[in-house]
């Protein structure tokens, strides 16, 4: 009986359709209890193994239970510098989640729903997480405001570390801000995340561009550490023929032109191109969040992809969350060639079928193109959705040491210059929120034992 | 915020912006531009960097009223909402003055585009070079800042479309004619013009520089909304430009690439019109 979870609350997906808002209500009280009573607070917690950043998870969800939910924000907040983004956005089935015991059996415990509860409780009633040390009087430079930057920022100055992260964008929360949409991640929460940085004294200064503005060398000159969260922005496209077509966009400028500048409202200045049909080439989180965002502009909303259903890599909540919401998925096809008119608008694709094959080195199954399976379909949006490479505007006028595939190269988290580290997407390539966050705990250990 | 020192008009569509922004132009070189945004919820604007007082910290900015956002900027008073930059790469004469040390260098302007232009010309007689400049616009009334050009050139000809000041004619008109007195041409303005500048120089093998200005949003390479093409590969004119070898460009594709948002952009402009006739009333 009690081995199913306690199902979150969702908006009705032909109402949500229609607007921005969170999808998921999040555990009322009740809730919350009556799924923390489920826990079995096993001795040797598995689910902590599967936690990047090592949550006290048992602990927390015992405080829940014992109805101390500051208690609970503390425990969370040892560990995670933005519990309220995690619960929402952490691939939990994945980490935490899968590793239950309870998962045997029946539902694992809905550890992302108790840890979204206990954040946006912590927000609701100005719960304190930790008081921050004693200014040390060393002063720390972080670039980017993303996930990794905000965590490291976050664990030195709760240390005592002076620190100034640079943003290039207006807005602070990296792709938490422009990327990850309102209805997944209200941006009020961000600016709570935010809020409570600068509450520890962390001074964030936006509209500036690292490696212009100012460079890495005049940072190493002028603070004790660097930390480079500089993210995986760039995105990346096909390569095919009509891809500069006007209407073929990367996910990063849907994305950025509805959240980041809130293109989505009735009043926006900054637009979003009116269409009928899009499609939204590629699989991951940021597919699903592109092609969801369309789809509630009212466009007739398509997620194209070259593998099947059991291969798309996005979290599995988003994948039945945009099934519910009538995106249609064309899976196990890929567009070879992008058509226009003589405007160079948008007017359909060739795209073939996709044949799955072995599994490959990386887990990933292989997929070969069935040319005989030509064919047309007709759309006036295409938007890639193909993943982000390291952008190295940041890096101009070091001679930072790079792999071949770009990424920044770390020996623990620091990097080959004097004082200066790295992590999160720039050093791993495009991953996760949590795994971004984890790199910069790590990196923000480091940088106070270097300067201890 | 930033500080504005003031916002005003100079010709019949085009304003001239003073803003505090030390940080912006404390190491920004010709060729640079910036991000602007009037208020928190406006559109962001790029512009290229038009003057600076390094001394002082201010950052000058010259822009067209071409639509809802333009016109929104120019009811900025004493604050704007933000300021990015510098952005993008240097002009590359600029930036390497030395390399072009016995190139003889001919400045190509159209309308607006002597905003950015200036700031280069100045620059390169203040590292001991003699530029001559071709500007042209429609008509008279629409040549800007004549006075602080001409103060940096060698020599400058003008040339309007209706013949109301300069020679009557194109920009090509008078670069053909001088053609061979030049090693070099830089050209900046409207793509169509740009287009014909490159196609001019292309016959006579002259090397050729041009600044794009395609849609940008976030200016820093994330959402490639301003690719061009260029030697037949997309390149975003944010972080591989703005400035690209002209002969290189396809302008056709730019040029149809710039209208994309055509309709919204009408639409947005009628409706902020009507709302400010209304607020008047």
């Amino acid at each position: 009986m009690n081995d199913q979870k306690v199902k979150g609350r969702l908006q009705k997906a032909e109402e949500r359709i229609h607007n921005f808002e969170e999808v998921e209500f999040g555990y009322n009280d009740e809730e919350a209890l009556k799924e923390a009573s489920r826990c079995l607070q096993c001795v040797n917690p598995r689910c902590m193994k599967g936690c990047p950043v090592s949550i006290a998870i048992p602990n927390f969800i015992k405080a829940i239970k014992e109805n101390h939910l500051e208690e609970a924000y503390q425990i969370i907040s040892e560990s995670s510098s933005l519990p309220a983004v995690c619960g929402r956005v952490c691939p939990q089935e994945k980490q935490c989640e899968a590793m239950c015991i309870k998962g045997l059996k029946g539902d694992a415990i809905s550890i992302g729903s108790l840890e979204r509860y206990v954040a946006d409780q912590a927000i609701l009633n100005g719960f304190n997480s930790v008081n921050p040390a004693p200014k040390n009087g060393k002063r720390v430079a972080i670039v980017g405001s993303g996930p990794a930057g905000l965590t490291c920022a976050g664990d030195l100055a709760k240390a005592g570390y002076d620190v100034t992260i640079f943003e290039v964008l207006h807005k602070a929360g990296g792709v938490l801000t422009y990327g990850i949409p309102e209805f997944r991640l209200p941006k009020t929460i961000v600016q709570k995340e935010v809020d409570s940085l600068k509450k520890l004294g962390v001074h964030i200064q936006t509209d500036v561009p690292v490696g212009n503005a100012i460079t890495i060398p005049d940072l190493q000159k002028e603070y004790d550490a660097v930390f480079l969260g500089t993210g995986a922005g760039l995105p990346k496209f096909m390569g095919i023929p009509g891809e500069d077509a006007n209407q073929v966009f990367s996910a990063n400028e849907i994305l950025t032109r509805i959240n980041l500048m809130g293109g989505y409202k009735e009043d926006s200045k900054t637009p979003v191109k009116k269409v009928k049909t899009a499609y939204v080439v590629g699989g991951g989180n940021v597919a699903m969040d592109a092609v969801r965002s369309l789809k509630r502009l009212g466009v007739d909303a398509h997620i194209m992809y070259r593998r099947s259903l059991d291969e798309l890599p996005a979290r599995k909540m988003e994948v039945e969350h945009a099934v519910d919401e009538g995106i249609v998925f064309d899976i196990l096809t890929n567009p070879v060639e992008i058509l226009t008119d003589e405007e160079n608008n948008v007017v359909g694709m060739n795209v073939v079928d996709m044949i799955l094959g072995e599994a490959g080195e990386d887990g990933r199954r292989s997929v070969t193109e069935n040319k005989e399976s030509l064919h047309r379909v007709d759309c006036d949006m295409v938007v890639m959705a193909l993943g982000t490479s390291p952008n190295h505007e940041a890096l101009k006028t070091s001679n930072i040491e790079l792999s071949d595939r770009g990424l920044i190269v770390v020996d623990g988290s620091k990097t080959s210059l004097d004082s200066v580290y790295a992590g999160g997407d720039a050093v791993t390539g495009a991953a996760t929120v949590i795994l971004a966050m984890e790199a910069g705990k790590k990196a923000a250990k480091e940088i106070m034992e270097s300067l201890a | 915020m930033y500080k504005v020192l003031y916002n005003k008009k100079i010709s019949s569509n085009s304003y001239e912006m003073a803003i505090e922004a030390p940080m912006v132009i404390e190491k920004a070189i010709p060729g640079q531009f910036v991000i602007v945004m009037a208020h928190e919820d406006s559109e962001r604007i790029p512009l290229t960097i038009y003057d600076y007082d390094k001394e002082k910290g201010i950052l000058y900015l010259i822009y067209q009223m071409v639509g809802a956002s333009t016109e929104e900027l120019t009811y900025v008073k004493d604050e704007i909402f933000s300021v990015a930059g510098p952005l993008g790469n240097p002009n590359e004469i600029c930036a390497n003055p030395e390399e072009y040390r016995d190139k003889r260098i001919v400045y190509v302007a159209g309308g607006v585009g002597i905003a950015p232009v200036y700031p280069q010309v100045k620059y390169l007689k203040e590292h001991g070079f003699d530029i001559d400049v071709i500007y042209g616009s429609r008509s008279a009334d629409l040549l800007l800042i004549r006075d602080k050009i001409e103060k940096v050139v060698k020599k400058i000809r003008y040339a309007t479309d209706d013949g109301s000041f300069g020679t009557k004619g194109f920009v090509t008109d008078i670069l053909e004619k001088y053609i061979d007195d030049y090693d070099i041409c830089v050209t900046i303005g409207p793509v169509i013009m740009m287009k014909n500048v490159a196609e001019l120089t292309r016959k006579y093998s002259l090397k050729t520089i041009v600044s794009m200005n395609p849609l940008m949003v976030d200016g820093s390479g994330m959402c490639g909304a301003c690719r061009c093409e260029v030697d037949g590969k997309p390149r975003f004119a944010c972080i591989h430009g703005p400035e690209f070898d002209g002969h290189q460009v396809n302008f056709d594709l730019a040029l149809k690439r710039m209208n994309v948002y055509r309709e919204e952009e009408k639409v947005k402009w009628q409706e902020m019109k009507e709302r400010l006739s209304k607020e008047e009333k």
